[in-house]
């Protein structure tokens, strides 16, 4: 059974948000979307500075066995990313909500986030 | 409804991720690729491979029929056991299916693909004509590939039969038991590393299966069967041949029979054709310089060449830590090209299509 987290909003495409004391959002992908890509080999993220819009491609992520666009559960500039990935790409599959974050946006419109899913959305979607 | 080997209950206990692999319920992995990936290059794994098609050919033209339906030549095959890579082919000198052919004491066995098995088994019906000869599917059989540099240690062991299968040489197999129920176990493989393909009765199967895994032999899906074929350097029916290509594109020239000049076999006049013509374009093989996944279709761009090259296989190899690929390039490609990744373009090394045996990098 894979682990989900009560404060983070979800995409239907298995991406994770979460609204962090500062105002910034992380990004990140699910335990659920981890295991079923099974182990994860190349993570491309966006460039801190440029701009990410809600539901659209903003990055890849890459096991063993095939590459998954990454879209982003809402707009605004990337602040940051996690450049540990590059070297260690597994900790997606180790620590999908923690370690395992993928980029940090300033967003331009926090209300975007209304139409991702809760945790228990998005297990009822996972479980159907 | 997907089609399933004795083993299912097996994997499932096991823990594997089924999936659909040509109509078949197959194990993609036990919970990471990668791991048993690296079991089969450190230590031993085992695949359920029962989903491939075992094809016995008997009665008393089953050798010339054989000679006329394969592009190599069983002529080659001068005792019992031995094994014979070879291509099928169509009039247009494409590839049917590619396959292992051994001779057995009652004739042939062949080993083809799944998912070409229906028209495999058509077309080899369709060639038999006035050959007198008797094709029967052995579906009473199953199929596991134990392979690993403990993997003959362990079998040996396991089935009581050191002393013939210790002294089995590459490419050749050996009947362990006798009659219908009789198994064949042969020193062929899929990974690069020394290993068996053993082929045994339904029945029987699972005992065995799990007396492997007692013995510490890793179970293994389709996914590490991939990654280790692909930095073995070994082609997939359907990724670097199919029906419209040439074996001579796909590095097979090795297992096209020329000599005897006097055999007719299917396909060899449109190769010769091919041969005499000069060919196009080269299967090689690439290692990646820059960052990203090499994966199939991706297409392969040089400054010198107008023309492009495309990804037959790629993936990340585990051994080697970076990614790796078969693809088919024009002949005026050198040492490196570009292979094109969601629009941009990456540096490759162009190699020899062999990128790991026996556990070590070998380009």
């Amino acid at each position: 059974m894979s682990e989900l987290r009560d404060e983070l909003r979800y995409l239907s495409s298995h991406e994770w948000a979460r609204v962090e004391s500062d105002g910034s959002v992380t990004v990140g992908i699910t335990d659920h979307a981890q295991e079923a890509l099974g182990d994860v080999v190349y993570v491309e993220l966006p460039d801190v500075g440029s701009e990410v819009n809600a539901s659209q491609e903003a990055g890849v992520v890459e096991s063993v066995k095939a590459a998954s666009d990454i879209f982003s559960p809402i707009s605004g500039e990337v602040v940051a990313i996690n450049e540990a990935l590059e070297d260690a790409p597994e900790t997606v599959n180790s620590s999908p909500y923690d370690d395992g974050w993928f980029f940090k946006v300033t967003p331009s419109d926090l209300n975007e986030l209304d139409n991702a899913l809760d945790a228990e959305a998005y297990k009822a979607l996972i479980e159907e | 409804m997907l089609k399933e080997t004795p083993l299912t209950s097996l994997h499932l206990e096991l823990g594997a991720k089924l999936v659909d692999f040509g109509g078949w319920n197959m194990p993609l992995h036990y919970g990471s690729q990668m791991e048993e990936h690296h079991a089969v290059r450190s230590h031993a794994g085992v695949f359920d491979v029962s989903h491939m098609t075992i094809v016995d050919i008997s009665g008393e033209d089953a050798k010339t029929y054989l000679q006329y339906l394969l592009a190599n030549d069983v002529a080659k095959l001068q005792a019992n056991g031995k094994a014979l890579y070879t291509a099928m082919l169509n009039e247009a000198g494409g590839v049917i299916d590619d396959l292992i052919v051994y001779q057995m004491a009652s004739g042939y066995r062949l080993v083809v693909n799944c998912a070409t098995r229906e028209k495999d088994l058509a077309w080899m019906q369709k060639q038999v004509e006035d050959f007198q000869v008797t094709i029967r599917e052995r579906d009473d059989y199953a199929m596991l590939a134990v392979q690993g540099p403990e993997a003959r240690a362990i079998v040996d062991r396991l089935l009581d039969a050191v002393s013939e299968l210790q002294a089995l040489k590459v490419f050749s197999g050996v009947s362990v038991g006798t009659g219908m129920d009789a198994w064949f176990v042969a020193r062929t493989g899929y990974t690069g590393e020394d290993g068996y393909e053993i082929m045994l009765p339904n029945k029987a199967v699972e005992t065995f299966a799990r007396s492997l895994v007692a013995a510490g032999v890793h179970p293994c899906g389709l996914g590490s069967r991939d990654t280790l074929r692909l930095e073995a350097g070994m082609n997939l029916y359907g990724h670097e041949m199919d029906e419209s290509t040439s074996p001579l594109l796909a590095n097979m020239a090795w297992t096209i029979a020329w000599e005897p000049e006097a055999r007719d076999f299917v396909g060899r006049a449109a190769l010769r054709e091919q041969r005499d013509a000069g060919l196009p374009a080269k299967l090689v093989g690439l290692v990646i310089k820059g960052k990203g996944v090499l994966r199939d279709g991706q297409a392969l761009v040089a400054k010198s060449c107008n023309e492009k090259g495309v990804i037959t296989s790629g993936s990340f190899s585990p051994t080697l830590g970076t990614s790796i690929a078969l693809a088919r390039v024009p002949m005026s490609f050198a040492n490196q090209c570009q292979a094109v990744i969601r629009g941009r373009e990456v540096d490759v090394a162009i190699v020899k299509p062999c990128f790991v045996r026996n556990g070590q990098k070998v380009f």
